[in-house]
């Protein structure tokens, strides 16, 4: 059976994301509600408003939910705002403090080539969208890439968190990475 | 828990290599903030503009006046706010010309709050367009609730960096919009009356427009692009993706989480809310349960329960029965 990747859906780019995980085979459940979270392989949290999805989490009793499922040992893509759900000041679940917009405002987006520790194949295209970066990260935490020496991508154990979109440049690889983790199903 | 965590700050460990696009820097760990190497990046480009849209999917875009009201919209969950003047019903009430909103108020708004900052300019007031990107703004509309200022001609968006999202009633105007450089589309609906009727039937036709291309055989699309008065190229895209090449949202007369909900349901993938919530008995729940019915737009039970008890709705407008001069969705072409 192939596996089945949620994907947080409160608000944001979920949609770029479900197109991935189909593209490599696997099912993509939209996740709105604690019960949705229940037999997944993986979890993405997507790219949006962090402010939005924090409501949101709070809203609809997904906080307790989601840190159950990272201490179950599911594997966990964080985006952009992803990477900031699980940082130390909401989750709690990956030893990072970052910083919101840390690149500035929308005219400050902007699109490069990152290369990633341990991710083969060449660099990531990686589009920054008033993108945070991570501001200190505890010993545990692996930096796998960094802009202008500011840490932008980071792992923690079965943990991925990027500041970055590869779901708007059509890249895979992180999604395969989380995938290939595979200690999800209870 | 806490006294476990080692900080790299305080311990300074091993350098990292492999980092940084084509440079390879040996940052220390402290060393986060004074690293002097810029990686090479592209800025502006359309799928950076296009991108931010995305990020704002499922999201709700309230209408601001004053950093009061903005700071009020972020705390119920607004994906951005859009700072404009006077909203779309004290236009329709007061009359005169309605320009973009006042500098000293658009930078108090992106003062109070960090989420993304909209702001209108009248269509065709490509000057309006660049005092908003000097302002560094995070998205111009190009809004047909202000008053145009060019009765021919729309703003050339590729000539800017900052993106711009614009209004249309039928999948031709949003191409032709889009061809302009427009990087987000809203259905127009008719702003101000708090009546849906206009938005529904917008979003309809954009997406009835829309199926349609996608099913029409290849030889027969240069004659649908002439029908439609839209780029050959874009209309060629539309058919073979059978979606538009950009985020699609939908404003208008929005007033209600079930309007909210219902033209997400029709295929909207988020919605602006004008005069719909700071113009209620009180907006700051209006604003909370709008963003609700939002995100779970297909539970019934959720939207009914982000209805109660929401105190009165805006004063409204049935559109049908508006004079032709006082609508607003016909401007722009």
């Amino acid at each position: 059976m192939s596996p089945t990747v949620g994907i947080l859906a409160l608000q944001g780019g979920f949609e770029a994301h479900e197109k991935i995980v189909r593209s490599l085979g696997a099912q993509a459940r939209e996740v709105r509600l604690p019960r949705e979270l229940e037999g997944l392989d993986a979890l993405v949290i997507p790219g949006g408003e962090s402010t939005v999805m924090t409501l949101g989490i709070e809203r609809d009793g997904l906080a307790q939910p989601l840190r159950e499922l990272v201490r179950r040992g599911t594997p966990v893509l964080g985006t952009c705002a992803g990477m900031i759900m699980l940082d130390r000041d909401h989750l709690g679940v990956l030893d990072v403090a970052t910083e919101r917009n840390a690149f500035g405002r929308q005219l400050h987006s902007f699109e490069t080539d990152l290369e990633l520790s341990g991710l083969g194949g060449g660099p990531v295209h990686a589009v920054f969208i008033r993108a945070p970066w991570v501001r200190v990260c505890g010993a545990r935490v692996e930096v796998l890439g960094s802009v202008d020496g500011h840490p932008v991508a980071v792992r923690q154990g079965k943990l991925v968190a990027v500041a970055f979109h590869p779901e708007l440049a059509g890249e895979s690889r992180l999604h395969e990475l989380v995938l290939g983790m595979n200690g999800g199903r209870d | 828990m806490q006294e476990k965590r080692r900080l790299l700050a305080l311990d300074a460990p091993a350098p990292l290599g492999r980092v940084s696009g084509s440079k390879l820097t040996f940052a220390m760990a402290e060393d986060f903030s004074l690293s002097g190497d810029q990686t090479p990046r592209d800025e502006a480009t359309f799928t950076v503009k296009a991108g931010l849209a995305e990020m704002l999917k499922g999201g709700v875009i309230m209408d601001v006046v004053t950093p009061e009201q903005a700071k009020i919209a972020e705390d119920a969950g607004a994906a951005a706010v859009m700072a404009l003047e006077r909203v779309p019903a004290d236009i329709r009430r007061d009359g005169g010309v309605a320009r973009m909103s006042d500098p000293v108020m658009i930078r108090a708004i992106q003062e109070a709050v960090t989420i993304p900052v909209m702001a209108k300019a009248r269509i065709g007031h490509f000057v309006e367009a660049q005092v908003l990107e000097a302002l560094e703004v995070d998205y111009v509309d190009e809004s047909e609730v202000l008053t145009p200022a060019d009765e021919a001609n729309h703003i050339d968006k590729w000539a800017f960096s900052v993106p711009f999202v614009c209004g249309a009633t039928n999948l031709g105007e949003a191409l032709r919009r889009i061809g302009e450089g427009a990087a987000m589309i809203r259905s127009k609906g008719e702003a101000g009356t708090g009546d849906i009727v206009e938005a529904v039937r917008h979003l309809r036709l954009i997406r009835r427009e829309v199926r349609r291309l996608g099913a029409v055989d290849e030889g027969e699309l240069p004659t649908a692009a002439k029908e439609l008065q839209a780029p050959l190229e874009l209309v060629r895209q539309v058919g073979r993706e059978g979606r538009l090449p950009v985020v699609l949202f939908c404003a208008g007369g929005l007033a209600t989480p079930a309007d909210a909900a219902m033209v997400m349901q029709l295929g909207a993938e988020g919605v602006f809310v004008g005069s719909g919530i700071f113009k209620s008995e009180d907006p700051e729940r209006r604003a909370r349960a709008i963003v609700e019915a939002t995100t779970h737009f297909n539970d019934p039970a959720r939207i009914a329960a982000a209805s109660t008890g929401l105190g009165q709705p805006m004063t409204s407008l049935e559109s049908s029965k508006l004079e032709p001069e006082q609508l607003l969705a016909p401007r722009g072409w």
